[in-house]
């Protein structure tokens, strides 16, 4: 409502400014207002964040083995590590990882490593949960996508992922019995 | 220019005021008005009572009724705690599955879960009930006209027929459902429940806190659109000032 | 301007650029900026812009809606309660989409008839009247479509009685039903059609408006007098007087709209569209919406099944030819006596149409009904063209500024009339 209102309206310009100000503001303040709604729409609904959390029977995983089980519509790789890994993933130095963390930081309890199945580089699926899987050159798992290989902590150590995979939150609900999220 | 405007506000509420009145349901007796706490551009759930409701519909409708929209969770905004939502799923067992040997298994109830149903499907709500199938409550109060005010009123409305009224086999007389003979025996009898904060479980008490209950599940908004609402028309009154003052100065030479 | 660039007069360097190129800016300027629009308009002129306001709304809402729910007939119910219910502001977008329809055919209905009481459907603008009754009858089609897709009782027995008024047609009447269902009966199938119209039919609308205001561009807008302007000192350039008065408007429409969507969000819906689709149930008293009404009323008016749908069919379809039904030189009702209070009195037969539409099927609303109906049909086909020739209109003003600022005793039609004294 500004220019060439100036030219035809008469004589009191600054209230007029000032008015005319005041009204603009009070629009886009709403027009504003009025974006939230729609934007917060599209963010996860109650019942997604509600989400059941997922209960996993650990006893007939046997020694070696992994398991690939949903959470939140993604991959969770509950793998049971043989002494040999669980030694390998103890035996690195902190500063050879691109992400440094100690193995003990990442579990609950041994044998059992827990993490999200998610390249963090750009979220395939890595291999390496089956026994004929290629698990990479640190013998945990590898994403075919862009190469990225992880050890037996799930720590990237070779390739683009810029991160570990993440350990979701469980919690050990008996000796046997894990419950995600 | 002020005929004008009043013959445009009175085409508008004629359109308004035509439709409802058009739509008024014929046949059932007038519902009276519960002043409900909900009721009105401010109103809010009376918490206690919607929870005591809570309990109606659990220790009596729910043998019949479902509730397939609404989730244990959902209590949380009732004002029960993450423990008490807890402890209330748990004591339900609800249907999962397939596990891994392809079973569908039974477990305690989680705050995720739906309320769950009495029956498995309508047939066999009918099958139980006499060849009738009682409604799912989820949106009743928004699914009958007259709302909460008619559901207080036909828990309230049993009785004996008029003599000229002839009651078929297996129904009963209801001053308030249209047609007056319903499927549903008298649902509420005093002292069927017993409520923790001492409230006297009368008849008309529980038809109250049952109808608040169920007003609040089928309108959990109804707090936030209301706060909301107020906000918003009193923005929208202050730019309605400053949009004529505006349009008057704009317009002041043009005359 | 037939090679080169364009002569832009647009002072910010990038803006210029970009208009040099393509001017999208000296256009707007031209149609929203100084377009000369006659200085007399009242508050009815204001029902346009909000029309188009509303139909974005619509969209933008839809569009959000869109991303939740489910069309399928086992889950369309629930998809729509989960809105409500789980999806953040779900409750928000669904009641402004909801009586959003509403307040589209309120400010519709009051802009068609504006365009009546004005005469703005004469020429030269017959084409852009007609132009409009396409816009609502695409309006008509996708608020019915939308109303079907949360799949409750009134949903489901609405689809099947209008789809069903098809099949009065003879021999292709039953092809064109089935064709219509994907089926043998309203079911999935209709619905996921109905939803993928639904979507689409807006933006159909959205082109439609697009020339609606072409052609409201070429011919300019009509005034409550009726009479062309005449000159400079007949008009104001559109902005600022206009947007600053439509822009008043607006707040007013978004204090009504407000009103419904945040206090009363059902009271013009029907309670049995809360209850779940049952194909082997009725509801006692099945309506359609409110702004259907009328033309159901009519449709219930004929005692004939062909002949109560081509009636309906025909109360709108009338209005394509009303610039050749009344004939009159003089457009404003406010010169024409005999002609406006049939005009009132022809509001009057919609309006109670309108009610009837809202009651049952029996007396005496079915003979009001016919009442009404004969005599909306009788102003368009019997009273404008007779009055075309035999009403003797008041003196015109002169001009729109004389009649406006004054400047010599008005003629009686028009007296008492300082419109726009804002």
């Amino acid at each position: 409502m500004a220019d060439s209102g100036e030219a035809t309206a008469s004589g009191g310009t600054p209230r007029r400014d000032f008015l005319n100000l005041v009204t603009a503001s009070f629009a886009a303040v709403g027009v504003g207002a009025i974006a939230w709604p729609f934007i917060n729409s599209m963010q996860p609904a109650r019942d997604v964040l509600a989400l059941a959390s997922t209960d996993v029977d650990l006893a007939p995983i046997a020694v070696g083995q992994a398991v690939t089980v949903m959470w939140r519509g993604k991959p969770i790789f509950v793998r049971s590590r043989t002494a040999q890994e669980i030694e390998a993933a103890r035996a690195v130095p902190l500063n050879d990882l691109k992400d440094p963390q100690t193995d003990q930081a990442r579990i609950q309890r041994d044998p059992w490593l827990v993490v999200i199945g998610i390249c963090t580089h750009l979220g395939c699926v890595p291999l390496g949960q089956k026994p004929t899987d290629p698990r990479g050159p640190y013998g945990g798992w590898f994403c075919p996508c862009h190469g990225s290989a992880y050890d037996t902590s799930g720590r990237i150590r070779q390739g683009p992922a810029p991160l570990n995979l993440a350990v979701p939150p469980y919690a050990f609900t008996s000796d046997t019995k894990i419950r995600i999220g | 220019m002020l005929r004008t405007s009043l013959k445009a506000l009175a085409i508008l509420g004629g359109l308004l005021a035509a439709a409802p009145a058009a739509q008024a349901a014929e046949g059932a007796a007038h519902i009276p008005n519960q002043g409900f706490s909900f009721q009105g551009p401010f109103g809010v759930y009376d918490r206690a009572s919607a929870q005591r409701g809570f309990q109606v519909y659990s220790q009596v409708c729910s043998a019949c009724h479902a509730m397939h929209l609404m989730s244990y969770r959902n209590l949380r905004d009732l004002g029960l705690t993450e423990q008490q939502v807890a402890a209330i799923a748990s004591q339900v067992q609800v249907q999962d599955g397939p596990n891994d040997e392809g079973q569908m298994f039974e477990r305690p109830g989680r705050p995720s879960d739906r309320f769950r149903s009495p029956f498995p499907n309508p047939q066999a709500a009918r099958a139980a009930n006499n060849g009738a199938l009682p409604p799912d409550l989820s949106v009743i109060a928004k699914a009958r006209e007259g709302g909460a005010n008619y559901i207080y009123a036909l828990l309230t409305g049993y009785g004996d027929p008029p003599p000229d009224v002839h009651i078929a086999e297996g129904m009963h007389y209801n001053a308030y459902f249209p047609g007056h003979q319903i499927a549903m025996a008298r649902p509420l009898n005093p002292d069927q429940v017993e409520f923790a904060d001492h409230t006297p479980a009368t008849v008309e008490n529980m038809a109250r806190d049952v109808a608040t209950f169920l007003q609040w599940a089928a309108e959990p908004e109804l707090e936030l659109r209301h706060s909301m609402g107020i906000k918003i028309i009193v923005f929208l009154l202050v730019l309605a000032g400053l949009a004529y003052a505006v349009k008057r100065k704009i317009w002041a030479n043009a005359h | 301007m037939a090679s080169g660039l364009h002569n832009s007069d647009i002072p910010n360097p990038v803006l210029r650029w970009i208009d040099q190129r393509m001017p999208i800016f000296t256009m707007m300027q031209k149609e929203y900026g100084s377009f000369p629009t006659p200085r007399n308009f009242n508050y009815f002129w204001n029902f346009g812009a909000l029309a188009m306001v509303n139909l974005m709304i619509m969209i933008a809402t839809g569009i959000f809606l869109a991303m939740h729910y489910t069309p399928h007939s086992s889950m369309a119910f629930d998809s729509v309660e989960r809105i409500m219910r789980d999806v953040n502001f779900g409750w928000l977008l669904r009641y402004v989409h909801a009586n959003g329809a509403s307040m589209f055919f309120i400010v519709v209905y009051i802009h068609i008839w504006r365009g009546m009481y004005y005469g703005s459907y004469k020429a030269p603008r017959e084409l852009l009247w007609m132009l409009g009754v396409v816009i609502f009858l695409l309006m008509m089609a996708t608020a019915f479509m939308g109303y079907v897709l949360p799949w409750g009782q009134m949903s489901f027995w609405g689809a099947t009685v209008i789809t069903n008024l098809f099949s009065a047609f003879p021999l292709v009447g039953e092809w064109i039903v089935t064709l219509l269902w994907g089926g043998f009966s309203v079911d999935n199938a209709t619905l996921n059609r109905f939803f993928s119209l639904h979507y689409l039919l807006p933006f159909v609308i959205v082109g439609v408006v697009f020339l609606h205001i072409v052609a409201l561009h070429i011919t300019g807008s009509n005034n409550p007098l009726g009479i062309e302007p005449k000159g400079p000192q007949d008009t104001l350039p559109f902005h600022p007087y206009y947007t600053a008065k439509d822009s008043f408007g607006l707040v007013i429409y978004f204090i009504v709209f407000a009103g419904l969507v945040f206090f009363a969000p059902n009271y013009l819906g029907h309670p049995d569209n809360y209850i779940p689709a049952d194909p082997l149930v009725t509801p006692a008293h099945i309506v359609p919406e409110w702004y259907f009404l009328p033309f159901y009323a009519i449709l219930r008016a004929v005692p004939d099944k062909l002949g109560g749908v081509l009636m309906m069919f025909g109360s709108i379809l009338v209005w394509f030819v009303l610039p050749w039904l009344d004939r009159s030189p003089v457009r404003s009702m406010r010169f024409r006596p005999i002609a406006r209070i049939c005009f009132l009195l022809w509001t009057v037969s919609f309006l109670v149409l309108l009610w009837c539409g809202g009651k049952p099927a029996e007396e005496p609303y079915v003979t009001i009904s016919r009442f009404a109906a004969a005599y909306y049909f009788a102003y368009f086909l019997v009273i404008l063209p007779l009055l075309s020739r035999i009403e003797k209109p008041l003196p015109l003003p002169e001009s729109i500024s004389r009649a406006v600022l004054g400047g010599g005793p008005l003629p009686a039609g028009a007296a008492a009339k300082p419109m726009e004294k804002a």
